[in-house]
């Protein structure tokens, strides 16, 4: 048992879901409890789906569990087939069903449907959202897939993509485009928008382009083993990873590589000269392993920020993400609780996040910018506009969207300048940011750096230092950036508990300073 | 009285003939109502006992997450915990003192069941009782199902209050006890009305601080605000105490015929009640004939949600000029929703339970100017062309009594304003 206040994943059937949701032609008949049905949401609300998603829930009631489940299930499924003739079903539980043990699948098999059934085992006491969209599209291609002729023209299946993805949509636009300027042209996207019957064209591409790791893996390897299709290893999030995956998609199918340059702006914008101030950020990266690894390659290599810490919630990428993070030399944050998150986000006061919704609240609550690298995604991010994250228009996208939430190169300068002026301080936030602007008023808390925090979510924290700050030490330390701010008192307090000084006074500060000095 | 109640219809629709389907419902379970109930009791923490789906459900519908920490959590079962449940009772216990620790700030504790512990029979009350004795008197704990095999949204909030029924001290004093979570300032504006009326030995259930004076008995009345709470009217029922039945308190005239049967019950002059109540009425009236123009003459068809929708359709019926077509409701309670089924007249088709596909039918044909409904079904009706209002909408806006009437007819007036301001033709 283990409590839990925010989930990074959903329980496996979601996973499921997100796949079925992103087809058409697919039904999941759902053996749950009606509470369960709240997963529609997710599609409707959050992604603004315009369909429900293809999903009928068998909704037993207590009444039910004496009696017959397992007749309501058959009576669903039948129902379901007749009212939305599919092309192809799946069958499965949700966590309460899966305790009643009615066993969907093998009652599913006796019914005699006309189109295929597909059983999923999601076992939703162990594994987790991405572990079911993975499994379920494994499924769907064992078992709609078949041996065929590769297509004359050298092609590419896009795999991975599903419904409520970060940015599926405009990442499967923009490798389209990418694979296209090298002469690759797409076989089946899947599972996005694809029907059934494409599941069984898969076999006739040459290469598989594994968009997704997390959602599209298993079925990569099984159609490698059956079929013979390399899959490509590179995620192409960032201009490096980008020129990478060109170069891997021409070597395993032998076309000429190409790569369109003329709409890369990323390298030029991160070059000129206004850019400078994002030299040596402190980014912290926190998502699933797919998205972190890459955002460590951009943060590093093509913004010039210092990566202080990286982790990734999903365990399928801990192995991965730990080898990173050496390399990196930093400590990997491998959990799926978010207040361990926040507290390795608090030790290490980076200057901005690079996480999930999540991280977004954490950064809110601490005061630190964030910007939304990875699921799981809020309404928010799913804009109207054409903003992948991969290929070359991805590059420019994260160039824009990672800078969005700094304060300006200039600003920040003015800010170091005129620190107490009453209408530009630090406070109030960064200028293209109009919300946070709030006018000056004497600090009260602790923190003066959390303007959107209400009183009640800030815990109040123990002091782990025995040096107390002298008031013209406290007022001094006011005075440096908000995004600097909490580095400092931290560093000054290890420094000051390092000598044994009871008192922390202007000259303490200014010594830890130079002490600790890059 | 000045302005005496607008008379019922000949034919209500309590004796109405009641659609029963069931089917596939499209429904929140019980789970969903922490969401305010932790708003309103400040001092509560609500340890919901489940699997990774109840930690989703909760974040997902609260639509936007609470980021502060909240006032509730799920203690997700593991597979360690399915095979042995002795062993899941003492993790529970460990679960609580860890988290008791760290909140010290909490006084009252619920233990909220689910589908997987009501399945496995976890014995919440059992260990409700044994943490109880242990953290008494600081903290008192108390479980409650918010199963969705049990419970239909809104009725998580009504087992709630039923489980701190049974556990209230005894009082033979004559008292009104409002029972139903209100919004403080809703709350606020209610007390003002009834202490104005004389009647000042009120109390309200849930209180918003863990309240030890809080107590029930033979002499107390009981008027409910919301429509789901039948689990608490039994449970209040057992203590002695007496329901004054009434229509809800939705608009002016549900506002008034609710006031009026607590005025009755204690003796209330009718000179001082249209002193009272005479201008907050003028108010709704006219704030309500404002906001509700563009609702006259249109039709309305509600899926089964909150069970707000009797009452509901009421309001909109009588004081907003719409036509009912259907109302569905989860459950019909004819103790609880009866008297605003005698205004109600009748027409529209009165359904309890739901097969969503099959009402999805209905409702296409019928083709309503507007639909409530949840939030899976509203954007894909409305790609189909119906215009809809969120039913979860309902429960999380202040929209009880006098001052919020004309706020209620805007939420539902709101969708089709929009319809009207939107225009994505060229110019020519």
């Amino acid at each position: 048992m283990k409590l839990s206040v925010w989930t990074y994943e959903g329980p496996p059937h979601v996973g499921a879901m997100r796949v079925a949701t992103a087809m058409r032609g697919l039904h999941y008949v759902l053996h749950a409890p009606q509470g369960d049905t709240y997963a529609d949401l997710l599609f409707t609300m959050i992604e603004r789906r315009d369909q429900r998603p293809p999903v009928t829930y068998t909704t037993f009631q207590a009444r039910d569990l004496g009696s017959d489940t397992a007749n309501l299930f058959k009576t669903a499924c039948e129902a379901a087939y007749q009212r939305f003739q599919p092309q192809a079903m799946i069958v499965g539980a949700s966590c309460t069903a899966e305790l009643i043990q009615d066993d969907p699948g093998g009652m599913a098999e006796t019914m005699g449907l006309p189109v295929p059934v597909i059983p999923l085992e999601l076992p939703s006491y162990q594994r987790k959202e991405n572990f079911g969209a993975d499994e379920t599209m494994f499924q769907l291609v064992r078992h709609l897939s078949r041996p065929a002729e590769k297509t004359e023209k050298v092609t590419a299946n896009l795999i991975g993509p599903t419904a409520l993805g970060f940015r599926h949509r405009d990442d499967i636009t923009e490798l389209t485009r990418l694979l296209n300027d090298m002469g690759v042209e797409i076989n089946v996207v899947a599972p996005f928008d694809a029907t059934p019957e494409d599941f069984g064209r898969l076999a006739s591409a040459h290469v598989n382009v594994l968009m997704y790791p997390e959602t599209g893996e298993a079925a990569c390897r099984w159609m490698e083993r059956e079929y013979g299709i390399p899959f490509t290893k590179t995620v192409p999030i960032g201009v490096g990873a980008s020129r990478d995956f060109v170069a891997e998609v021409a070597k395993l199918t032998g076309v000429e590589p190409a790569f369109d340059e003329g709409r890369l702006r990323l390298p030029w914008y991160s070059r000129s000269v206004d850019s400078t101030y994002l030299t040596g950020k402190r980014v912290f990266i926190f998502g699933d392993g797919t998205h972190v690894a890459a955002a460590a390659r951009v943060a590093r290599d093509e913004m010039g920020f210092e990566v202080v810490g990286m982790g990734c919630y999903n365990r399928e990428m801990a192995r991965m993400i730990r080898r990173l993070a050496k390399e990196y030399d930093v400590e990997a944050v491998i959990t799926d609780d978010y207040l361990e998150v926040e507290r390795a986000i608090e030790d290490l006061a980076p200057e901005m996040i690079l996480g999930t919704q999540m991280e977004r609240h954490i950064g809110k609550r601490l005061g630190i910018p964030c910007a939304v690298i990875s699921a799981p995604v809020h309404v928010q991010d799913f804009p109207a506009r054409y903003s992948p994250q991969m290929g070359i228009e991805g590059a420019n996208v994260i160039f824009d969207t990672w800078v969005h939430p700094l304060v300006m190169g200039l600003e920040e300068h003015l800010l170091h300048m005129f620190r107490e002026d009453f209408e530009f301080h630090d406070e109030a936030g960064p200028s293209h940011h109009g919300a946070h602007a709030k006018p000056a008023s004497p600090p009260v808390a602790e923190d003066v750096a959390q303007p959107n925090s209400t009183p009640e979510s800030v815990p109040e924290r123990q002091s782990t230092v025995e040096g107390v700050w002298l008031s013209d030490a406290e007022n001094e330390l006011k005075k440096i950036p908000f995004f600097v701010r909490g580095k400092a008192r931290r560093n000054t307090e290890k420094f000051a508990a390092e000598r044994g000084l009871n008192e922390i006074s202007i000259d303490t500060l200014y010594e830890a300073k130079a002490h600790y000095a890059r | 009285m000045n302005s005496p109640l607008r008379p019922p219809p000949e034919s209500g629709c309590r004796s109405a003939p009641i659609l029963k389907e069931r089917g596939q419902h499209e429904v929140f379970c019980g789970l969903t109502g922490i969401i305010w109930l932790h708003r309103k009791m400040q001092d509560a923490f609500f340890l919901v006992v489940g699997s990774r789906t109840c930690a989703h459900l909760l974040q997902s519908a609260a639509g936007v997450m609470i980021f502060a920490e909240p006032r509730f959590g799920t203690a997700i079962l593991e597979e360690g915990d399915l095979a042995g449940l002795a062993d899941a009772q003492e993790e529970l216990e460990r679960e609580v003192a860890r988290l008791l620790e760290r909140r010290k700030d909490i006084r009252q504790l619920f233990l909220v069941g689910s589908c997987p512990s009501e399945v496995i029979k976890l014995d919440l009350a059992r260990a409700a009782e044994k943490l109880s004795a242990q953290y008494a008197p600081h903290v008192r704990v108390l479980n409650y199902s918010g199963s969705g095999i049990e419970t239909t949204f809104t009725e998580g909030e009504d087992a709630c209050l039923a489980a701190m029924i049974p556990a209230l001290p005894e009082t033979d004093e004559r008292q009104l006890l409002v029972v139903g979570a209100l919004p403080d300032v809703v709350e606020d504006q209610m007390l003002d009305l009834l202490g104005k009326l004389g009647i000042d030995n009120v109390r309200v259930l849930p209180a918003r601080r863990a309240d030890d004076t809080l107590a029930v008995g033979p002499n107390t009345v009981f008027a409910l605000t919301q429509p789901f709470l039948g689990g608490s009217l039994a449970a209040l029922g057992r203590r002695g105490a007496r329901h004054i039945p009434a229509p809800f308190p939705f608009g002016e005239e549900g506002t008034t015929a609710w006031l009026r049967a607590v005025a009755m019950e204690f003796g209330v002059d009718l000179t001082l009640f249209g002193n009272v109540t005479n201008a907050p009425r003028a108010r709704a009236k006219k704030a309500v004939a404002q906001a509700a123009a563009p609702l006259r003459d249109k039709s309305i068809f509600f899926f089964p949600d909150s069970q707000l929708e009797i009452p509901l359709a009421r309001f909109l019926t009588r004081e907003c000029g719409m036509q009912a077509i259907e109302v569905g409701a989860p459950f019909i309670h004819k103790g609880v929703v009866g008297p605003d089924l005698d205004l109600l007249p009748q027409g529209p088709t009165i359904a309890e339970g739901q097969d969503v596909d099959l009402q999805l039918e209905r409702c296409r044909a019928a083709q309503p100017d507007l639909t409530v409904c949840g939030l899976g079904l509203a954007n894909p009706l409305e790609a189909e062309g119906l215009a809809t209002k969120w039913a979860i909408e309902l429960v999380f806006t202040p929209v009880h009594f006098y001052e919020q009437a004309g706020d209620l007819a805007s939420l539902f007036a709101r969708p089709l304003n929009r319809r009207g301001l939107l225009h994505f033709e060229a110019a020519e």
